[in-house]
């Protein structure tokens, strides 16, 4: 496979921002759509990081969305500076959500977006830490 | 079954991406939260809601939705309209309920 066929890049995500939600994972769709991945793989990929992107603007101040993949195999890596999440395994339970009502109302906020992550990625990873951030690894590379 | 079809059938207004209307739906979907869409709606999908801000584009972009159609008489926010030109999804209004709506294009494309 030629040195072309692979991408490696971040982008950053500014916390609060709902005005450019979904830019960063509509950017990543197309990357993976030109890398030439798979459909079904592409359809995750840009699942997995529009929860992630929706996340950091929900809660975080920050966070950076690194890119690494082949046409067979994407590597998603979120790490954001926030508020953490306490209690992981509650927080992965669908329906729970810390969102606030203005978010709710716009229809984020479900306590559907880590579960969608695990749900949607091959492999998912999350670490937490309390008043520092968080950090979620996702790798998508089987065709379903 | 085209888009132009049902906007016709339903009289649904047009409030913008009138020249993507020649597309085919393949289904349809309902749903306020943006979760749930972005998780089970498919490609081609016409998507039911009563969200009006500009992020049910980003939405509808990345899923590849064919139109959103905001019920109950609800207007898109001017930033989605902008949002939707951009993109080149039909939003399109109707004062019908989501329900009618709903049931209506089922019958449509599940004669």
């Amino acid at each position: 496979m030629s040195e072309e066929t692979k991408y490696e890049g971040h982008f950053a995500v500014e916390g609060g921002n709902f005005r450019n939600a979904g830019q960063v994972s509509s950017r990543i769709k197309n990357i993976l759509k030109d890398l030439g991945c798979d459909n079904d793989i592409v359809r995750r990929a840009a699942i997995v990081t529009y929860e992630a992107e929706i996340n950091i603007v929900s809660y975080a101040r920050k966070g950076l969305i690194h890119l690494n993949a082949k046409p067979d195999r994407v590597r998603i890596e979120i790490s954001d500076e926030g508020p953490g999440i306490a209690d992981i395994e509650l927080a992965m339970q669908e329906g729970y959500s810390t969102a606030s009502p203005i978010v709710r109302e716009m229809g984020f906020g479900a306590g559907m977006g880590l579960a969608n992550m695990k749900r949607f990625s091959d492999n998912f990873n999350i670490t937490s830490k309390v008043n520092e951030g968080t950090r979620v690894v996702m790798q998508i590379d089987q065709v379903r | 079954m085209n888009l132009e079809k049902i906007a016709e059938s339903l009289k649904l207004s047009v409030r913008c991406g009138a020249n993507n209307l020649k597309r085919e739906v393949t289904g349809g979907f309902v749903g306020d939260l943006l979760s749930d869409v972005i998780a089970n709606s498919q490609e081609g999908n016409i998507w039911i809601t009563r969200q009006i801000h500009q992020n049910i584009v980003a939405v509808a972009s990345l899923k590849d939705i064919a139109a959103i159609v905001l019920v109950q008489g609800s207007e898109p926010a001017a930033e989605t309209i902008a949002r939707a030109e951009q993109e080149g999804i039909p939003l399109l209004v109707t004062a019908l309920p989501g329900f009618e709506v709903a049931g209506r294009i089922y019958k449509m494309l599940n004669p």
